[in-house]
């Protein structure tokens, strides 16, 4: 069997399509390489949508924990501390129990109970609640001089937050917000391996690494094979997020420019 | 465990409550919340030497050294840490049973990697198969301390690497002009001022360790994961005599409260730690504290 052929049987496996059973024995390294990489369209998917719906929600956090409303600040308050002061491990578990007996009750929920909206739910209010604060730091940073100068323009309420607050908030928050972005892709290698099942075994790409490596008890092939995947995962990220960063840095000289540097900070 | 719970059919609600959490199965959840106390106890010195050797390669003068030691800062970056966590904890067992057999059986000409079996002579296998079962565990944890150990060491020589960059050139270059050597200006100078830079990575991480222990159930330990899933289950009057439906969600919330609070009170204790060490140095920490102070 040549590759092309293992690439169309197992390509898509991870999304339901071709070749139903996994390869059970003569494990060759197209095999390895086509299906951790088949994984890895679970990966992009949790990854992208709880970013995109996530950076709304922050948004929200952020302005909800410097408001002077007292219920906003508390709310936003706790919402970020429970999400980040908690591992996202047992938030899975949690989520995952918690949505098994709300659909006793209420059946329209069922779709919770499996990992492609309920493990997306939580990495959604996971990551909303890191990046939150992280802008709510950036919001604090925010230069007085430039709600001065709006305030001399007559801008107020929502055109002031739209032209000033909200641009010099995610300009001053993108270098952190970045790393913030490339471990919650790290994050949702956890999902398949916290209660959320791999319904007919379509799982993410860590979840095919530890397949194989459960299954020729070789672990040096595997994981450098996801590893490879992560580190070209990671590197497109910085570089659309530093794109990003260059449009938002747009009306400041180079040297003024918030640098992007990539920081640690692994499991949440 | 109390004399009323002979027949836990008839008691009141709190009573039954109070009996059902002390049965010998729970206990093993309480004692499972001291491996997780016992980890970090383990892991966080383990890790801080790791970390502190692996800064002080990166800054050796000879290449290969300087290779080696920015090698492992950089390897645990870019991949997601749960794959080095299951990797790792396969690939170090069989570095050191590879080991042992090199070591132990010479004239053994299989070869090891036999198609999809490890297979190596039974006296270098590790634990032995004829030990008793606590010896097993013990062997399943040292690895996922191990383990542990080598991935917050990266992370933690980082920091000190960072930190020992960070004390200020004069104070070291003060040090070179009142005729110190190399080594007593690391021993007196730098080491002992690179803690305050390093405290706030270093509070970080003990954060960030404190919620990786729940990894612990992926590397095969029996921790408070595992006892809360297998808890919670629901249970038959059949088989026990406190039946419960699927409670599950009740023990993981349980565990959610838990690690809240330890990781509350850890940002407390950080906190007043860096208070005291910044007494006076020149960082914006201490100016802060003599602002407050006034």
């Amino acid at each position: 069997m040549s590759c092309l052929d293992i690439i169309a049987d197992y390509g898509l496996r991870s999304i339901g399509l071709g070749e139903r059973l996994l390869p059970r024995s003569d494990f060759t390294l197209c095999h390895q390489f086509t299906l951790i990489g088949s994984g890895m369209i679970w990966n992009i998917y949790f990854g992208t949508l709880a970013l995109t719906s996530g950076f709304i929600l922050a948004t929200l956090l952020a302005l909800g924990k410097a408001s002077k409303n007292f219920f906003a600040r508390k709310l936003s308050g706790w919402f970020i501390f429970i999400f980040r002061g908690s591992p996202l491990f047992i938030q899975f578990f949690f989520a995952y129990f918690l949505f098994l007996s709300l659909k006793q009750n209420f059946t329209f929920l069922s779709p919770l109970t499996s990992a492609w909206a309920g493990a997306l739910f939580v990495l959604f209010c996971n990551t909303a609640a890191y990046s939150g604060e992280i802008f709510y730091g950036a919001l604090q940073a925010i230069p007085k001089s430039d709600l001065e100068a709006a305030d001399a323009y007559g801008m107020s309420g929502f055109s002031r937050f739209r032209r000033i607050l909200w641009p010099t908030m995610l300009r001053l928050a993108w270098p952190a917000y970045t790393n913030e972005a490339i471990f919650l892709f790290h994050a949702t290698t956890l999902v398949f391996f916290s209660s959320f099942p791999a319904w007919q075994q379509r799982g993410d790409a860590l979840y095919y690494a530890s397949y194989f490596a459960d299954k020729t008890f070789n672990p040096f092939i595997p994981y450098p094979i996801l590893a490879g995947y992560f580190i070209f995962l990671t590197l497109i990220l910085i570089g659309l997020f530093g794109l990003a960063n260059r449009k938002l840095n747009i009306h400041l000289p180079k040297d003024k420019h918030t640098k992007i540097k990539f920081r640690i900070r692994l499991i949440r | 465990m109390f004399e009323f719970c002979a027949n836990p059919e008839n008691l009141s609600r709190f009573s039954w409550l109070s009996c059902y959490l002390t049965t010998p199965k729970h206990m093993n959840l309480f004692y499972s919340v001291g491996t997780v106390l016992l980890l970090l106890v383990l892991t966080a010195p383990t890790a801080l030497l790791f970390g502190f050797g692996g800064a002080i390669m990166a800054r050796s003068k000879i290449f290969l050294i300087r290779l080696t030691g920015n090698g492992y800062i950089s390897i645990v970056r870019g991949v997601p840490d749960i794959a080095f966590f299951l990797f790792f904890v396969i690939a170090i067992d069989q570095l050191f049973e590879w080991t042992r057999h090199k070591i132990l059986c010479p004239d053994w000409n299989e070869p090891i990697r036999q198609g999809n079996d490890f297979v190596v002579c039974s006296i270098a296998k590790l634990p032995l198969s004829s030990s008793p079962q606590w010896i097993h565990e013990i062997y399943g944890f040292l690895l996922a301390v191990f383990t542990f150990a080598i991935v917050f060491g990266a992370f933690t020589a980082n920091i000190l690497y960072g930190a020992m960059r960070a004390v200020p050139k004069t104070q070291i270059e003060t040090a070179f002009s009142f005729g110190m050597t190399e080594r007593q200006v690391f021993h007196r100078i730098l080491v002992p001022q690179m803690w305050i830079f390093a405290l706030p990575g270093l509070g970080n991480l003990w954060m960030i360790l404190i919620k990786a222990t729940p990894l612990l159930f992926l590397l095969g330990v029996e921790d408070i994961v595992y006892w809360a899933r297998e808890l919670g289950g629901t249970k038959t009057a059949k088989f026990t005599s406190y039946p419960h439906g699927d409670w599950r969600v009740w023990y993981f919330l349980g565990l959610l409260i838990f690690y809240l609070a330890f990781t509350r009170i850890s940002e407390a204790l950080i906190d007043a730690l860096t208070r005291i060490l910044s007494r006076g140095t020149a960082t914006l920490g201490s100016d802060l504290q003599r602002q407050v102070g006034r």
